[in-house]
């Protein structure tokens, strides 16, 4: 965990550097906004990782020397298929296509995309997954 | 004149044996460059007769000097390709496999990692040390322009205005519109809009557009520039070359963007003058002002 | 439906695939192996359609004043030839097809951390590519402002119609798509990895990915949000991008090229991973330099998130000297990248496959394009050429070098695991020397075109211009490229109809996509051999010539004689536990 925490932090510092150079070298604020933005995406899920794994052992992925028999048995569910994605992504495309035509198509999409958000919660709830 | 603006200034640096002040200086001197000759210092080294890898030389002052950055970048480029394409060659060929031994599972050499690792840094430095001398010789703008010119461009041609000496406005404006059948003309046709320049003198360009992105490019000058709408660009070259260049729009714009010709024509500065003076009596008389 | 993984250790019956077949399977499969394929499948397709588009470019341009396209039909063709590739060939097929097929394997995991979002992540591409491809048949025409829609070219007064609509809800339709993947792909490496797979024992081309993964979601959310401002200033009156209202048109190309530079190394990086794991293999060594590597991986993908401007150096709005140097500092890690990978052949045992052909090509043309890429992170020189052949030969070679030599180097190395099944290496290697001699030829007369005044993006140019002999020579490469193309695609129908069965490990590989079955069974692993290094499988195979910290141990290279003499991997499982 400590080495992911550290790839997001060197992003974090190279953001922070890169956008403080930028500003004072440019005062465009566009360019500085973003780079802060990169800086930020380092430093959120890395102030995260970096808080887990200080509070956690290290999993068996972190330990050099650890066998595929040390890992615990089940590490998690994977659904193997589901009509309810296709669903999905069948209504974001016509909600995305009333941004062209209208929106007509966006009242089928919408109704595509509730349907599948219902069906893909009462489908992991089935399969107890979580 | 901007600083490093004169037609020998950017030369006198180069350690060529012909301006050097003494024989033994310009031995010194070539010897010191020497190690620079594979890493990039061959930008110094490109002169007049420099390979032009198929440029243009540079019609104006700046973009001769934009052509000197680009031989001595390309010369140190291709050797650096060679040596690198060199290396690829010599392990595909010698490393062949030829029996099924397993060679030996080398993995890292410090050393060398360093070593390739800092010479990419060194090569870098010493272009980008060259980039930005050529850069603000050709981003230099004179304080005291010959002529000043203000270009518009629009969906599909050009206009020039001349703003001469003091302040004083004059409207000459050409233009054509797109049309497929002009494009059979050559290339350097007066029918297309012509931007008429004085020779060795240095002209100053207001470029703006009044509708989309579109470049303002003369390969022949090894330069272009933006013409954009809401932010209007200020250059200057000096010319050295009389003659007429082609001039094309290089930024995408739309329908007719490949017909969006212009020429520049750098005329001796007697003659200029004559046609920049005939041009005013006659907008006068048809009353083209605007 | 939904089962419980476990790691392959517990695994005493591989299951078997229960569940729908047929179409049915295919739509409601989260199996990153269907996903992967399907992405791989529908990106090739979209690559031939936009290799139709470029020859019918190349056709236009064969001589002067042709007619064979009206301009408004060649403007549409260069747009989508270009949006074809760049967000529907390129960066899918290597995110989307065989990274998504591979990270899994490579990190010892059963499927990718998120399956669901995967299977929507790759309907919202579907939808997204079919959506651009859609703008032919609407009135106007597709979009024809290029595949960077400058503003104010794609508002609502310069580009009307339906056409460029759909472009944009095409963007941000496979925007968020990419996003999705670039979200799995982070967490599946972050926390599926195998017991004792550390960080700095992960493939490259994992590494590669994950960098790539972190790119996207650096980049992505910019484009999607440059594209709804350019959506409300299409219909909303918005005037984000337009003088008149107070707007800025030059922040369009700050947005755009803060997404596009990442961009172009989101489209790059995947492809150096899968060149140095051929390299490595077909070498029959380990990379040279793993470290460095990473850190040039590393150091190329934060570089590119300050490089931006030097698209924009002509605009006359930008900081030269900062997006200059910070250009030339992404030819530091390359020039890393490039030893290691001779590092990695020196006296190494260099076995040509089609693979390493395709491989040892990129590095080759990879270069040149490298080369001509410094020339333009200079200012002046770009000022030069900016928007000419120039730009066009060079990103041709770095993109058409990466994605499809290194992705067909990929494609080769990976296609047993994929399949099941092997490509035939004559038709590869036919398919690799035409690719090869048909390159030089197309863009080496581009790059004279561009120095001598040739414009990218013109439909018509006159013969005064004396480019057509240049352009007939180019045309005639690009022809021989399409034939190598052909090549590849006949050899993958080949390998369909007259099947030739792949074995689990038919190269010698290096990491743990080679423990697994070929095409892996259902949650990939029926065993796992232990990670001591970055090349466990190479390990297990050869416990004579490890690179690995620790010997193996008595049990291991037992248990590696046995499967070496069964030749079943299988065999190596009982001492587990």
């Amino acid at each position: 965990m400590k080495i992911e925490a550290r790839i997001l932090f060197v992003m974090f510092v190279f953001g922070a550097v890169i956008a403080t150079i930028y500003w004072f070298t440019s005062y465009e604020d566009g360019g500085t906004v973003m780079l802060a933005a990169v800086s930020l995406l380092g430093l959120l899920p890395g102030s995260y990782y970096f808080w887990w794994s200080r509070r956690m052992q290290p999993r068996p992925e972190d330990l050099p020397d650890a066998n595929p028999e040390d890992s615990p048995a089940i590490i998690g569910a994977f659904p193997s298929s589901s009509i309810w994605p296709f669903i999905l992504g069948v209504g974001a495309a016509f909600v995305a296509i009333a941004l062209v035509f209208g929106v007509w198509t966006a009242v089928f999409g919408g109704t595509l995309i509730v349907a599948a958000v219902i069906g893909v919660i009462i489908e992991s709830r089935r399969g107890g997954a979580y | 004149m901007t600083a490093g603006a004169q037609p020998d200034s950017p030369d006198a640096s180069a350690p060529s044996v012909a301006e050097a002040p003494s024989p033994r200086t310009a031995l010194w001197r070539r010897r010191l460059a020497m190690p620079f000759l594979l890493l990039g210092g061959a930008v110094v080294l490109a002169g007049c007769n420099a390979p032009s890898f198929g440029a243009f030389r540079g019609a104006t002052v700046q973009g001769h000097d934009t052509f000197k950055l680009w031989s001595g970048m390309m010369i140190a480029g291709l050797v650096v390709a060679a040596i690198v394409w060199g290396l690829i060659f010599w392990a595909v060929f010698r490393y062949r496999r030829r029996d099924e031994t397993i060679p030996r599972q080398f993995h890292s050499n410090v050393l060398l990692e360093i070593i390739y690792t800092g010479l990419p840094v060194i090569i870098v430095g010493t272009i980008f040390y060259f980039t930005v001398l050529t850069e603000n010789n050709v981003d230099a703008l004179a304080k005291r322009p010959a002529e000043i010119v203000h270009v518009t461009a629009y969906r599909w041609g050009w206009r020039f205005n001349y703003y001469s000496g003091s302040n004083q406005t004059q409207n000459v404006l050409i233009a054509t519109k797109g049309q497929p059948q002009a494009l059979a003309l050559p290339a350097t046709s007066s029918v297309y809009p012509q931007l008429v320049l004085p020779d060795h003198s240095t002209v100053e360009i207001y470029l703006t557009s009044v509708d989309v992105v579109h470049e303002f490019w003369v390969p022949a000058f090894d330069f272009g520039r933006y013409a954009q709408p809401g932010h209007p660009n200020t250059w200057d070259f000096t010319t050295t070359t009389t003659g007429t260049f082609r001039g094309q729009c290089a930024e995408y714009c739309g329908l007719y963007h490949a017909e969006m010709l212009f020429t520049v024509k750098v005329e001796p500065k007697a003659t200029f003058q004559r046609w920049l003076a005939h041009q005013q009596s006659a907008q006068a008389h048809s009353g083209a002002l605007s | 439906m939904t089962v419980l993984a476990e790691r392959p250790s517990g695994f005493a019956h591989p299951e078997a695939e229960h569940g729908p077949t047929g179409l049915l399977k295919w739509l409601t499969s989260t199996d990153h192996k269907v996903i992967g394929k399907s992405y791989t499948i529908t990106s090739i397709a979209f690559f031939l359609a936009a290799g139709i588009m470029a020859m019918l470019i190349r056709i236009q341009l064969a001589g002067p004043d042709s007619t064979v396209v009206s301009q408004h039909t060649y403007n549409e063709l260069f747009t989508m030839h270009g949006s074809l590739m760049l967000y529907l060939f390129a960066g899918p097929f290597a995110f989307g097809g065989i990274a998504n097929y591979i990270i899994p394997l490579q990190v010892g995991a059963p499927d990718m951390a998120f399956p669901r979002l995967n299977a929507l992540s790759y309907w919202l591409y579907l939808s997204g590519g079919l959506t651009m491809i859609g703008g032919f048949l609407t009135v106007g025409g597709a979009a024809d402002f290029g595949w960077v829609a400058y503003a104010p070219l794609s508002d609502a007064v310069n580009s009307p119609g339906a056409g460029p609509d759909m472009w944009i809800v095409a963007l941000v339709l496979t925007g968020f798509s990419a996003i999705f993947t670039g979200v799995n792909l982070v967490a599946t490496i972050f926390y599926l990895r195998a017991p004792g797979l550390t960080m700095f024992r992960l493939p490259i081309f994992t590494w590669n990915m994950l960098v790539t993964a972190i790119l996207i979601l650096v980049a992505f959310p910019v484009l999607t949000a440059a594209l709804v401002m350019l959506w409300c200033d299409r219909h909303l009156g918005a005037h984000i991008y337009t003088v008149s209202g107070g707007g800025v048109p030059v922040l369009w190309q700050n947005l755009f090229w803060f997404f596009g530079h990442p961009e172009v190394y989101i489209l790059a990086l995947p492809y150096f991973g899968m060149v140095t794991e051929v390299l490595a293999v077909f070498s029959r060594k380990p990379v040279f330099g793993y470290r460095g590597m990473i850190f040039a991986t590393i150091t190329i993908g934060a570089l590119s998130t300050a490089v931006w401007a030097h698209h924009m150096f002509t605009t006359g709005t930008v900081l030269l000297p900062f997006f200059s140097l910070m250009s030339y500092l992404i030819a530091v890690p390359t020039g890393i990248k490039f030893f290691n990978w001779i590092g990695t052949m020196w006296r190494g045992s260099l076995q040509f496959t089609s693979s390493m052909l395709f491989a040892v090509g990129f590095l080759i043309v990879f270069l040149f394009g490298g080369v001509t890429g410094v020339l333009l992170a200079s200012p002046p020189v770009d000022f030069y050429v900016h928007d000419t052949y120039f730009v066009i030969a060079h990103f041709h070679e770095v993109l058409f070098g990466s994605a499809v030599f290194g992705g067909f180097a990929g494609l080769y190395y990976w296609y047993p695991k994929m399949t099941g099944r092997m490509l035939r290496e004559g038709l590869g290697k036919a398919s690799f020397w035409l690719m090869f001699i048909g390159f030089w030829v197309t863009y080496l007369p581009q790059y004279l075109l561009g120095l001598r005044g040739m414009p990218r993006r013109i439909a018509v140019y006159s013969a005064s211009t004396g480019w057509a002999g240049l352009n007939l020579i180019s045309t005639v490469g690009a022809f021989i490229l399409f034939a190598a193309a052909a090549f590849t695609v006949l050899n993958l129908w080949v390998s369909w109809r007259v099947p030739e069965v792949a074995p689990a490990n038919p190269w010698d590989g290096h990491t743990l996509e080679w423990a697994a079955a070929s095409p892996p069974v259902h949650h990939n692993f029926t065993w796992l051999p232990p990670v001591r290094s970055e090349r466990p499988v190479w390990d297990f195979n050869h416990p004579e010539h490890t690179t690995q910290m620790h010997p193996p141990s008595e049990g291991e290279v037992t248990r590696a004689e046995r499967v070496l003499a069964s030749g079943h991997p299988d065999a190596g499982k009982e001492t587990q536990r």
